[in-house]
């Protein structure tokens, strides 16, 4: 049980870091675990249905919404990190936040999204009952060393999972015997049908399996994407096959649902409503900044996260640039990795026939010279964001606008937006 | 009169392409045909027959499990490699083939991987990575910048190095304050960013080389590098 006196200071410190106007993050967390070592593994360990890792590259913060949506149609109070905080203190400020003062939470079941590095940690202290591990992708290169190294980072997070683990069985590091050998709990897969697998890329040093050995390597329950048209997708599990329209933009959001009804599917089993999760499914929107789209000056404004190669590349594959005024915004704060090579690693000639409209953020001149080499045209370059995205709103009004950006791009233009739209906050 | 051809061998794309290494190879196609030069890219992978002839060589940086798909691949042509090299070829080798270039790895277990001994260095690994945006300077080519992100420590024998470090670690932090190594018309280097594209000065010599070595002369184009200057200014800014 958590000590109820360290949930009041806790409690206490979050109160007066809001007084002071910080969002109240990371404060009461840290100084609850100073007093409490074991404070976060204590409370999560009450849960009645445990404790739930998603983790890898891409996709985390919107498959999670999903994940916590989709449960919440079934009726579990789900507790989860909104704000994508994968701290340990982040997390102890969230259950701060959602406890009452003798220290109970009143939830079922955490839903938690992790990064590779914080997830291991995190899962070999508190052993997660399942997780879902999306896909291994260059990213962070500068943090993280290497992608192989990224791997064995989940390979560590499904060998602490104690009852079910679900495997993107489209990404090959995940899905090949190494992987998986050492996993005690149950191994589920989620996927695309190999129609759709083209519209996938993925890092190109990789030695792929064929389709039918990957279906034998996971003889279990799989969960699949059978079809994609517009924002009709056909996804088949369990023996049948189901249609659903979406809300949700971009082809690797749509695999993100299938991973996470193939999670829910498990965690329910066979107490699962259908009609309720398809229809909940129908109406889940995008997790901000991913393909969010945000009304300015009565046109939409979407904003695409980009972190790294291969989401760069599906971006481009997933949105059409037609009729659309396109911006792109790059920082290389921590946050976003300060090395500028992926960028390279990207083929902008899908931009090529309409050209971009803006080119900002801290490496604004390193954007505009990577377009410069696939010979795409750019009206104007700003390395000060606020100046920029001011300059590309009122460029072609009657458009609709796209904005690709990084995450501290992603959450400046938001700020900016916010003071001229309604723009929903964070967590 | 048709048009003057240079040929770029890409080495190992599939494996050793980790840093942007595709960004050199772009450039250097872009820069060759706005100099109204005709360019083929051909890309080399272990088993493929070695192409007769090329005249510019890049390769890049990989993970270890790339590293050791290639390995034996390296080996067989590594005489090739030296010939080509001897003969004046301009070659760009960065992060892993650099280290692969040079007489030895040696893993941080003690095992040692021979290399094809173009370049006179030594790598040694070790758990420590150099991490960050690095700026050198080099006699030939003024400023260079870019980033660097290894383990490995590289020394350098009786060759001479491609700048001395101005930011950053180079080729084995601060030891000797040197970066990359030159062997003729090969650079060996830890930058990628991707190198050649902030460093223009470089793929133009890359070029040079390429077109007197196959047709005696070089007929340089007006190239507007106004982007890739400002790109310099911000980059060389930023933090490590």
């Amino acid at each position: 049980m958590a000590k109820i006196h360290s949930v009041l200071v806790g409690k206490a410190v979050r109160h007066v870091a809001r007084l002071r106007g910080g969002s109240g993050s990371a404060l009461p967390g840290l100084v609850v675990e100073k007093i409490d070592k074991k404070f976060v593994e204590n409370s999560l360990k009450k849960l009645p249905r445990g404790v739930v890792i998603i983790s890898g590259t891409n996709g985390k913060t919107t498959t999670t919404k999903i994940v916590v949506e989709l449960l919440e149609s079934q009726g579990l109070k789900v507790f989860t990190n909104k704000t994508g905080s994968n701290f340990s203190r982040g997390i102890a400020a969230a259950l701060l936040a959602d406890m009452n003062a003798r220290g109970n939470l009143k939830a079922d079941i955490a839903v938690l999204e992790m990064d590779e590095a914080h997830g291991v940690r995190f899962a070999e202290q508190i052993q997660p009952r399942y997780s879902l591990l999306l896909n291994v992708m260059r990213d962070q290169l500068d943090r993280f060393g290497e992608i192989d190294h990224t791997a064995r980072l989940l390979q560590r997070i499904a060998e602490s999972t104690t009852y079910g683990v679900i495997v993107n069985r489209d990404d090959p590091r995940l899905s090949n015997e190494n992987f998986l050998k050492d996993i005690d709990a149950d191994i589920y897969s989620y996927g695309v049908s190999s129609e759709l697998i083209n519209q996938f890329p993925s890092d190109d040093d990789m030695r792929t399996l064929s389709m039918e050995k990957r279906e034998k390597l996971f003889e279990r329950d799989d969960t699949c994407l059978k079809t994609i048209s517009g924002k009709t997708a056909t996804i088949s599990y369990g023996g049948k096959t189901e249609k659903v329209s979406l809300k949700l933009g971009g082809i690797y959001n749509v695999l993100n649902a299938v991973g996470a009804i193939a999670l829910c599917r498990q965690i329910l089993g066979k107490n699962m409503d259908e009609k309720k999760m398809l229809k909940t499914l129908s109406k889940i929107t995008p997790a901000f900044g991913r393909g969010e789209d945000i009304m300015v000056n009565g046109k939409t404004c979407q904003i695409i996260l980009v972190k790294n190669p291969s989401g760069f590349r599906l971006g481009l594959k997933s949105f059409k640039p037609d009729g659309v005024s396109t911006m792109i915004a790059i920082n290389d704060n921590y946050a976003d990795g300060r090395d500028m090579s992926w960028l390279w690693d990207v083929d902008f000639d899908s931009l090529k026939e309409n050209g971009v409209c803006e080119i900002s953020g801290s490496r604004a001149y390193d954007m505009a010279l990577r377009l410069q080499y696939d010979e795409v045209n750019f009206t104007h370059v700003d390395t000060n964001l606020s100046r920029s995205l001011k300059s590309f709103l009122s460029a072609e009004p009657d458009k609709p606008k796209r904005i690709y950006c990084t995450y501290t791009a992603m959450l400046e233009v938001r700020k900016q937006l916010g003071k001229i739209a309604e723009v929903k906050e964070l967590g | 009169m048709s048009k003057k051809t240079l040929t770029i061998l890409h080495l190992y794309p599939k494996d050793m392409n980790i840093y942007g290494d595709y960004g050199n190879v772009l450039v250097l196609k872009r820069r060759a045909e706005w100099h109204g030069y005709e360019v083929k890219v051909i890309d080399y992978n272990p088993g493929d027959d070695f192409p007769e002839k090329f005249d510019i060589l890049v390769g890049g940086g990989g993970q270890d499990s790339g590293q050791d798909r290639v390995q034996s691949d390296l080996q067989k042509i590594g005489p090739k490699l030296k010939t080509m090299a001897n003969k004046g070829a301009p070659m760009l080798v960065v992060c892993g083939l650099y280290q692969l270039f040079g007489k030895f790895f040696q893993t941080q277990t003690g095992h040692v991987i021979k290399g094809v001994g173009i370049l006179d260095i030594e790598t040694f690994a070790e758990s420590e990575r150099l991490i960050g945006n690095i700026v050198t300077k080099s006699h030939e080519f003024g400023e260079i910048i870019g980033y660097e992100n290894h383990s490995g420590k590289t020394y350098i024998g009786n060759i001479t190095n491609l700048g001395k470090v101005i930011k950053g670690a180079g080729n084995n932090g601060k030891i000797d304050k040197t970066e990359g190594a030159r062997y003729k018309n090969v650079i060996g280097t830890y930058m990628h960013g991707s190198l050649l594209p902030k460093n223009p000065k470089i793929a133009d010599w890359m070029i040079s080389k390429a077109a007197t070595n196959k047709y005696g002369t070089f007929d340089k184009a007006k190239i507007d590098d106004g982007i890739a200057k400002l790109a310099r200014e911000h980059a060389s800014k930023r933090p490590r």
